[in-house]
């Protein structure tokens, strides 16, 4: 289970990117996150894995504190989160194999990882995850010889290949076409249902997003102004979401009533006599 | 008529403009350009008589070369410093970029810290500001005869140019992967090896290469401060004026460093 609390950046620009964001997202669930391009969603995915360091809040994932951690327990975390990526950021002139195979290195030594020994199991598992993207066969082609659909599977084979906790993907669609982004969006959350893990994808397209969610994220501005089930984004929300209109009395809005929100609301106030750990 | 010519007057002109502020100054620039040169050459009393009786000297120097030395035992001398000159660019250049290495790392801004980075540009700096052959000089003092001399100061000028040149492409390695590497709980020594060094194995190879070929050409020079290699016997032929056996010594440095840049352009091409 992944919670955040407030989640705040302000980049050193003077930028505010983010402002008291706080979701929680359980289960296997599929969540998408729209928004306008700056509203923050890149922001907020990459502040999870601290990729991008927030300035407030706290990020929790099955109850233990991400953001101040020091350098080797935050590298440990990590392990618990696949990332998924716009530009795929896969090593080129790698291998498949040694790029799915990346996904393990938080369990391997240097020296391993020098020489490219990973354990058997861990093969294993790669070659499974290989045939589950529909990469089989392909192990031994380097990365720059894929189409940039078969690149994007061998960046979720690598997500996935971690055991992580919640797989993020950060606009995993929008350097793809529009038959191979449905492709991916519904290998996404088939990994969803397969691996019993939440998704977290944000996405510009609200299309794939209605078609293939469980819950809809809405960014503006930095601020969380949707969060529901795929079903209850109308109009009138795309219209909170994208062009920061006010929204009307009866629309559903953050803390709308739906069970997933009474549900973190409860949690949030367990967890508030624990005193924060630095 | 009139008419005529107040349009003419009307049309706009165009001139390109220039590098410096307005043409007086290009104008000055160049006066002053020129005024250094001819100063420089005065300064040095170089008059066309001494020139042209320099050309005769010239001309008689060329003739006493002629023809080369080929006598066996001047040939044996000259290969076993023509196997001594090559194998002292090897020693130099697996040393220097070994060293290298690190120095690299440390002078890619996008890859390590900013006292590292400093520290290391500044290592960079030094060895790039002065002359081989000064380097050279030096080493002969500290180490004596010999091309172990040689080796210290062709390694030192390596690190210098190795180093720049390598950080440079560590800087411009796409960030992504390395980020999506990190992005899996890996230590920083594994994105590395992982994320960075794939990127940049071929301009590796490529200068590694270029800097044998270079220090090929330098090994043969370094001698003449008597650091090793086919410049010590240049140099004792010359002052023993046996000019003929300064024309051989001479074709075979030209020789090595032409098979040095050959082999250095083909795998270069081939890497990359």
């Amino acid at each position: 289970m992944l919670e955040t609390e407030n989640l705040g950046k302000t980049y050193p620009t003077g930028d505010e990117a983010l402002r008291d964001v706080s979701v929680t997202i359980d289960g296997r669930e599929v969540v998408a996150m729209i928004g306008p391009s700056g509203a923050g969603k890149s922001t907020f995915v990459r502040c999870i894995n601290r990729l991008v360091e927030p300035t407030t809040g706290r990020v929790l994932l099955d109850d233990r504190e991400l953001t101040g951690l020091g350098e080797d327990e935050l590298r440990n975390a990590r392990r618990d989160i696949g990332m998924v990526f716009q530009e795929y950021n896969l090593i080129e002139r790698l291998t498949v194999m040694e790029n799915v195979l990346s996904g393990r290195l938080g369990y391997v030594s240097n020296w391993a990882a020098l020489r490219r020994n990973f354990p058997p199991e861990d093969v294993e598992r790669a070659y499974e995850l290989l045939d589950l993207v529909g990469l089989d066969d392909m192990e031994d082609k380097r990365v720059d010889e894929l189409s940039g659909g078969q690149r994007q599977r061998v960046g979720i084979a690598r997500a996935v290949v971690q055991e992580p906790k919640i797989v993020l993907a950060d606009e995993p669609t929008s350097s793809l076409d529009p038959e191979t982004s449905r492709d991916v969006m519904e290998l996404l959350t088939d990994i969803a249902v397969r691996r019993d893990v939440p998704v977290l994808i944000n996405i510009h397209e609200v299309d794939l997003a209605e078609q293939y969610a469980d819950r809809i994220l809405g960014l503006h501005g930095g601020e969380l102004v949707f969060d529901g089930p795929a079903a209850d984004l109308t109009e009138e929300s795309k219209g909170v979401i994208y062009r920061g209109e006010e929204p009307p009395e009866s629309a559903t809005a953050v803390g709308g009533g739906e069970p997933t929100d009474v549900e973190t609301a409860d949690r949030r106030a367990d967890r508030e006599p624990l005193p924060a750990e630095d | 008529m009139a008419a005529g010519s107040s349009t003419a007057s009307d049309r706009r002109t165009w001139r390109r403009p220039t590098a410096f502020r307005n043409r007086y100054t290009k104008w000055a620039v160049y006066g002053a350009v020129l005024a250094l040169v001819v100063w420089s050459v005065a300064s040095l009393r170089i008059t066309p008589g001494r020139f042209l009786s320099g050309l005769g000297y010239g001309y008689e120097l060329i003739g006493s070369m002629l023809p080369p030395e080929t006598g066996s035992e001047s040939v044996a001398r000259l290969v076993d410093r023509m196997i001594e000159t090559i194998a002292m660019a090897m020693v130099a250049t697996v040393a220097g970029i070994v060293i290298s290495l690190p120095v690299a790392f440390g002078a890619a801004g996008n890859l390590s810290p900013r006292p590292t980075y400093y520290l290391s540009r500044g290592i960079i700096s030094v060895s790039r500001a002065i002359d081989g052959l000064i380097v050279a000089i030096i080493a002969v003092i500290a180490l004596g005869f010999g091309p172990l001399a040689g080796i210290v100061a062709i390694s030192f000028k390596t690190i210098g140019f190795f180093s720049k040149l390598f950080a440079e492409d560590l800087e411009d390695i796409d960030m992504g992967g390395v980020e999506a590497v990190e992005a899996t709980g890996a230590t920083r020594f594994q994105s590395l090896v992982y994320g960075v060094v794939p990127q940049v194995v071929p301009r590796f190879a490529g200068l590694a290469v270029y800097r044998w070929d270079i220090n090929i050409r330098s090994s043969t020079i370094v001698g003449i401060v008597g650091a090793g290699g086919l410049g010590v016997l240049l140099q004792r032929s010359y002052s023993r004026y046996e000019y003929d056996f300064v024309a051989t010594i001479l074709i075979a440095v030209i020789a090595v460093v032409l098979v040095a840049e050959f082999v250095s352009a083909v795998v270069r091409r081939r890497v990359q």
